[in-house]
């Protein structure tokens, strides 16, 4: 399912001495089976953004098409309800959202509000348990027994029952130790490659950014400043560090080193280590300093 | 020897008698005026270790002693006065309507005169450079100046221990620096000691000291390049290592000597470069 924007704006508290423009002249395409990260501030837009994604807010004008749904600033929209089955929204902390007795009941929650019998949504409780990594023996348990780590693979696991085609995640590390962090973050990444579901991660992680996603989107001041792979985007760095944001360590350390040296090591910025490594070592095997 | 400011002795916890230790047989020291990051996987005992600092809880088994008094409930209170906690949600730490008021609130549960309360809460907002939000809502900052208010809180108090617990991990880069330098001034200029529990591996490089907890134990303490360099023992405790560290790695297995202690950048950088003028 395609995501598609078309200047679209966003303003709170419209017509009120508290109006505020939140988002405008966004024009993107999310679309089916892809990966997008979206980096930015905190109050470039992110958030307002992702909750269009859904139908949790509708522009204020311009449109939003979300599969075959167009959503621009009429009031009311129907058909909101199902495009919600089909972009799950995993917020920050979403453990906090967890209250059942148990796991099973947690997970199936969502579908048998969406209509599907006990039998059906307990089926899928126990898929999606599988997709998040965690065995059967969890269905049972209070979610509140659990580690931080398996209480967000749990909250994730009820927004994946109810079988999204686009999972939006809105900064999904935030608190896990880094292995918790690689953990979640290979799952929606085979989530993405093995189960075709369209990933939008919004993440402070320059490193996430450009190891996981096809596409950026850099957010700045309300409106998209940048739209490319990670390799366009961070092709130019200085641009990102004058916006104030990071920029990937292994970019960050290239740049340090080209300063001392006062030449440039590699054809391109390293988005990754691996890279870096390859131009240090070109460095130090040149004759002459170019 | 440097006057040991935390101690804990053989301690052992847990939160019922049925639960499994969410602490077992725990002994180390924190010396006044050091930086001491604490690391460890999610639940490997961290948090709980802060709040046995403060008497948030009590030990099972064992002892704490926090400036050389031993955590009971009749002394509670002292060890609470100089012990200072910042929380991960900056959300969940404000009581007042204002900054000022939220600072003042504590002073005022102390019974401080009005006179020295104010001169206490604009020398504490001066301190995490937030003075000029003096009579902003706490609501409309955001979550670095909201952290940086909290510690004003607690520096109200005039701690000599602040703990910080995960207390940058909910902030966006811009707002986890802003924190982690305005705690590393007062470090310097008022002699406080810090207990930092973290995640973020760089912050830790940064400190005078680590302890890695695994499973309620101590599993290794040390200076950070001593830690740093075990390594995939590291990983195999659901941690990582920093950036330098890595890359230091990467260029090991390509045949350059590089010290595997070299922990800050700047460092990194000049011997890349030195090297090159060696060849």
């Amino acid at each position: 399912m395609e995501i598609k924007t078309k200047h679209l704006e966003y303003v709170y508290q419209k017509n009120s001495p508290f109006e505020k423009r939140a988002l405008y002249n966004i024009n993107i395409t999310i679309p089916e089976n892809s990966y997008t990260a979206i980096i930015g501030h905190t109050g470039s837009g992110k958030s307002t953004l992702l909750q269009h994604f859904n139908g949790l807010l509708q522009p204020t004008s311009g449109e939003i098409q979300i599969g075959d749904l167009v959503i621009g600033s009429e009031k009311k929209k129907k058909g909101l309800k199902s495009i919600r089955k089909k972009v799950g929204i995993v917020f920050q902390f979403p453990e906090h959202q967890l209250f059942e007795e148990t796991v099973e009941k947690d997970i199936c929650f969502g579908p048998m509000n969406f209509g599907l019998s006990e039998e059906e949504a307990k089926i899928r409780a126990k898929k999606a348990l599988k997709q998040v990594g965690l065995n059967e023996e969890f269905l049972q348990k209070s979610p509140f027994d659990l580690s931080g780590g398996q209480m967000r693979r749990i909250a994730i696991a009820g927004v994946l029952a109810m079988k999204p085609e686009v999972l939006v995640l809105d900064e999904p590390t935030a608190g896990l130790d880094p292995r918790g962090r690689t953990e979640i973050m290979d799952m929606f990444y085979s989530l993405y490659k093995q189960h075709g579901i369209s990933i939008v991660l919004v993440t402070h992680s320059m490193e996430d950014a450009s190891k996981y996603a096809d596409h950026i989107i850099v957010m700045h001041k309300g409106t998209v400043y940048k739209y490319g792979t990670p390799r366009e985007i961070f092709d130019s760095p200085e641009e990102l560090i004058k916006l104030g944001l990071d920029v990937p360590e292994s970019i960050r350390f290239q740049l340090k080193l080209e300063e001392k040296i006062g030449a440039q090591i590699g054809k391109q910025p390293s988005i990754s280590i691996n890279e870096l490594t390859d131009n240090i070592l070109s460095y130090l095997k040149r004759g002459d300093i170019q | 020897m440097a006057n040991k400011f935390v101690q804990f002795n053989n301690v052992s916890f847990r939160y019922d008698e049925e639960a499994p230790y969410a602490l077992k047989n725990v002994s180390f020291s924190v010396f006044e005026g050091e930086w001491l990051a604490i690391v460890g996987h999610n639940g490997s005992g961290k948090s709980t270790l802060a709040k046995l600092m403060n008497g948030l809880l009590f030990p099972e088994e064992g002892d704490v002693y926090i400036n050389h008094l031993k955590l009971s409930e009749e002394l509670v209170w002292d060890i609470r006065d100089q012990v200072g906690m910042v929380f991960q949600n900056p959300d969940n730490q404000f009581v007042g309507t204002t900054v000022q008021d939220d600072v003042a609130f504590g002073l005022e549960n102390h019974g401080i005169p009005r006179d020295e309360m104010v001169e206490r809460v604009h020398e504490a907002l001066r301190h995490v450079n937030m003075v000029d939000f003096l009579d902003q809502e706490p609501h409309h900052l955001s979550g670095g100046q909201k952290q940086r208010v909290a510690i004003a809180s607690v520096l109200a108090l005039r701690p000599k221990i602040i703990i910080l617990d995960e207390a940058t991990s909910m902030l966006d880069p811009r707002g986890r620096n802003e924190v982690l330098e305005v705690v590393r001034e007062l470090k310097n200029k008022e002699n406080l000691t810090i207990i930092s529990i973290t995640h973020d591996l760089d912050e830790a490089a940064k400190a005078d000291r680590i302890i890695v907890m695994n499973k309620g134990q101590v599993y290794r303490e040390g200076l950070p390049e001593d830690i740093f360099m075990m390594d995939d023992e590291l990983t195999k405790l659901g941690l990582d290592i920093p950036f330098t560290t890595k890359l230091v790695k990467s260029l090991r297995e390509n045949g350059y000597d590089i010290p595997k202690d070299i922990l800050q950048e700047e460092k990194l950088v000049d011997y890349i470069w030195k090297l090159k003028q060696n060849i």
